[in-house]
C-alpha cells in the first residue's frame, strides 16, 4: 500500500513526538526533564506564531500578548477556583476572545499588513504596562493578587482533571506538556488539511483571487488569528505551570521577538520548524547562560544574523529541500513559496 | 432563459481625482450572451471590470445582476452571486499547485467530493492534466492564464468576465481559447476584453467599443470592425 508522503511525514512526526514523550524521562534526570518542559511550552508558543505567519501570512509582532493573557488567565482562575480543569479552558478562551475583538477591528477595518504588525506590537506593550502597574493590594481579581511587576507567585500546578487534591508532579507535568504539544500539532495539521486551511493558505498566496472566487478574506484571517491566539494561550498556561509563577515579562518585547526568531530559524511555512527553532534556541540560551562565556542575548543575536545570512529559509526547509533530496532519501520536489509577501507576477 | 436580463449597468462612472476613467456607461447583457469589449489602451475596460466585480466602487451609477443591486458590494459577495473574472494580470495562487488552484475555485459551498470531481473535469477540459501537480508560479505566462481560466470555470459562475484571455498566447493557444469561449458560451454568459481583432472575429458576437471611458458604439462584430470611427480610435485619432 502506498502512503501519501504528506501523511507519512505527519505519522512520522507524531510517532517521534510520542517517542520523545516516553523516551526522554528514561534518559534525562528530573532537572533535565523540567528544563525540557519549559522548552515544550516555548515550542507551542512558536507553533502559534508559525501557524499565523507561515500559513496565514499574518505577521504579528506581539504574539506574546496572547501568551501572557493565557498565563495570567490561568493563574488568576486557578487561584480562585482551586481545581485546574476549568482554568486551562479559560487560559485558552480568554486569548481567543481577546483576539476575536482585536482581530475584528483589524481585519474588518481593512488594516494593511504592516499596521497589523504595529498594532499587535503596541497591544502587547500596552498589556505589559497595564499589568506592570497593578502593584499593591488594591489590584486583585477575586483571591488573586496581580502583584504588578513582581507578578503572581505560587500559582497552583495542574491537577488530575476534576481532582484538585492530586496535583501533577514535575515528571507528570512533562507528559501533560508534551501530550498537549502533540495534540495541538495534530489539530493544526488537521486544520491545514481541511478546506478551511487550504483557503487560508490560498488567501496568503493571493487575497484578491480568493476574494474574486467568493471567499471573504477578513473572516478567514480573523479565525486564523483566533486559533493562533488560543494556541499561544495554552502555551502561556504551560509556561505558568512550569514555574508556578507569572510576571509581566511574558508580555515583553523580548518574548514577541524571540518567538519570531524561533520561526525564522526553524523554517517559515512549516509546523515542525518553529518547534525545532524554539527548542534549539532555548537550549543554546540555557547553555550560554550557564557557561558565562558569552552574553545570552548576544549569542541569540549572532544566531539570528547567521541564519538570515546563511540559511534564510530556516532549518527544516533546508533539510527537506536540500539535504534529504541530496541524500536520495526523498524525491526532490518544488515547494510552495512560504511567505505572505507579494510574489512577482 | 436566454431573453432575461443578466447584467444591467446604468450610468456607471468612475472618477479618480480629476480623471474620469469610466464615464456614464450603460450596458445590458442577456443571460448566456457573449459580448466582446474592445477599445484602445486606457479606454476604461479593466476599470469597468473592476466596478462589475466590486474591486472598485462606482463614483455614480448602478449595477444590477439579475435584478439585484450590486453597486458597491464586496467582491466576495458579487462572486457568490455567480460572477467570475480572469483579470488582465494573471491573479493566481502562485505558490500552490495547478490542482490546488482549481480546487480552491471549486470548493466554496460544495462537498469536498463534488469539488474534486469538478477539479478533475475542469483540468481535463482545459488539458491541464499533465501539469496538474506543478507549482503555478513556475509556469509560463500562457499556462498561468489557462490556470486562472480553469479556476474561474471551477467556480461555475453564470457570468464570466475575461480580461485579455489571449494575450501572450501563441497561435494554437489562441485558437484553443476561442474554441473554449464558444463552448463555455453554451451555458454561461461571457464578457471578453480583447485587442486581437482576429480573435474577436473568431468568437463573433455583439461588440461594445469603449473609448475614453465612454461607449463609442455597440453593434455586431461585422459592423463594428468596418466602422471608420473604431479604426480611428485604434489608430490614435479621436472620433468626432
Amino acid at each position: 500500500m502506498k502512503i501519501d508522503p504528506r501523511w507519512a511525514g505527519f505519522l512520522v512526526m507524531v510517532a517521534l513526538g510520542l517517542l520523545l514523550m516516553f523516551g526522554l524521562p528514561q534518559v534525562l534526570d528530573l532537572f533535565g526533564l523540567v528544563q525540557m518542559t519549559v522548552f515544550v511550552a516555548m515550542a507551542m508558543f512558536a507553533l502559534s506564531q508559525g501557524f499565523l505567519w507561515g500559513y496565514g501570512g499574518i505577521m504579528s509582532f506581539g504574539q506574546a500578548a496572547f501568551f501572557g493573557l493565557g498565563g495570567y488567565a490561568y493563574a488568576i482562575a486557578v487561584i480562585n477556583l482551586g481545581d485546574s480543569t476549568l482554568p486551562v479552558v479559560i487560559a485558552v478562551a480568554v486569548p481567543v476572545v481577546f483576539a476575536a475583538l482585536l482581530g475584528y477591528f483589524m481585519f474588518y477595518g481593512r488594516i494593511s499588513d504592516a499596521y497589523i504588525g504595529v498594532i499587535t506590537l503596541t497591544v502587547s506593550v500596552i498589556l505589559f504596562e497595564l499589568v506592570n502597574s497593578t502593584s499593591g493590594d488594591a489590584y486583585h481579581i477575586g483571591a488573586a493578587q496581580l502583584g504588578g511587576f513582581n507578578g503572581i507567585p505560587g500559582v497552583p500546578p495542574l491537577n488530575m482533571p476534576g481532582d484538585s487534591s492530586s496535583p501533577l508532579d514535575p515528571g507528570q507535568m512533562w507528559y501533560a506538556a508534551v501530550g498537549s504539544l502533540i495534540m495541538v500539532y495534530i489539530v493544526l495539521r488537521a486544520i491545514l488539511a481541511s478546506r478551511f486551511g487550504r483557503v487560508v493558505v490560498a488567501i496568503r498566496e493571493n487575497e484578491t483571487r480568493a476574494m474574486l472566487i467568493g471567499y471573504d478574506p477578513r473572516f478567514y484571517k480573523l479565525l486564523t488569528f483566533m486559533i493562533a491566539a488560543g494556541v499561544a494561550g495554552l502555551a502561556g498556561c504551560l509556561f505558568t505551570n512550569w514555574g508556578g509563577f507569572i510576571s509581566p515579562t511574558v508580555f515583553s518585547l523580548t518574548m514577541s521577538a524571540q518567538v519570531i526568531i524561533f520561526v525564522l530559524v526553524g523554517g517559515l511555512g512549516t509546523l515542525l520548524g518553529p518547534m525545532i527553532g524554539a527548542v534549539g534556541i532555548e537550549y543554546l540560551i540555557t547553555i550560554a547562560g550557564s557557561q558565562h562565556l558569552v552574553d545570552a542575548n548576544l549569542g541569540l543575536g549572532i544566531v539570528l544574523v547567521a541564519f538570515v545570512l546563511l540559511v534564510p529559509q530556516g532549518v527544516v526547509p533546508l533539510i527537506r529541500d536540500k539535504v534529504l533530496p541530496f541524500a536520495k532519501l526523498v524525491p526532490r520536489q518544488s515547494k510552495p513559496i512560504p511567505t505572505g509577501a507579494e510574489v512577482p507576477r | 432563459m436566454t431573453s432575461g436580463t443578466l447584467l444591467e449597468v446604468r450610468g456607471a462612472t468612475m472618477r479618480f481625482g480629476g480623471v474620469t476613467a469610466v464615464d456614464t456607461v450603460d450596458l445590458t447583457l442577456r443571460e448566456v450572451e457573449l459580448r466582446c469589449l474592445i477599445g484602445p489602451n486606457g479606454a476604461g475596460k479593466s476599470t469597468f471590470f473592476k466596478m462589475l466585480t466590486g474591486q472598485l466602487v462606482p463614483s455614480s451609477g448602478t449595477i444590477q445582476f439579475r435584478g439585484k443591486d450590486i453597486t458597491g458590494s464586496n467582491p466576495h459577495e458579487i462572486a457568490r452571486l455567480g460572477v467570475g473574472i480572469k483579470t488582465q494580470v494573471p491573479n493566481v495562487f502562485n505558490g500552490l499547485s495547478v490542482r490546488e488552484n482549481v480546487f480552491i475555485g471549486a470548493a466554496r459551498r460544495k462537498s469536498i467530493k463534488h469539488a474534486r470531481q469538478i477539479v478533475s473535469e475542469t483540468l481535463s477540459r482545459l488539458q491541464l492534466d499533465s501539469i496538474a501537480d506543478r507549482i503555478v508560479g513556475q509556469l509560463a505566462h500562457g499556462q498561468r492564464q489557462w490556470v486562472e481560466i480553469a479556476t474561474v470555470l471551477a467556480q461555475e459562475p453564470d457570468l464570466i468576465l475575461l480580461d485579455e484571455p489571449a494575450a501572450g498566447m501563441n497561435h494554437a493557444e489562441v485558437l484553443r481559447t476561442a474554441e473554449l469561449i464558444r463552448e463555455i458560451n453554451r451555458t454561461q454568459a461571457l464578457v471578453v476584453v480583447e485587442h486581437d481583432m482576429q480573435f474577436i472575429r473568431m468568437i463573433a458576437s455583439t461588440v461594445t467599443v469603449f473609448n475614453q471611458g465612454r461607449v463609442l458604439m455597440e453593434d455586431d462584430v461585422g459592423h463594428v470592425l468596418a466602422d471608420q470611427r473604431v479604426r480611428d480610435v485604434y489608430l490614435g485619432k479621436q472620433a468626432a
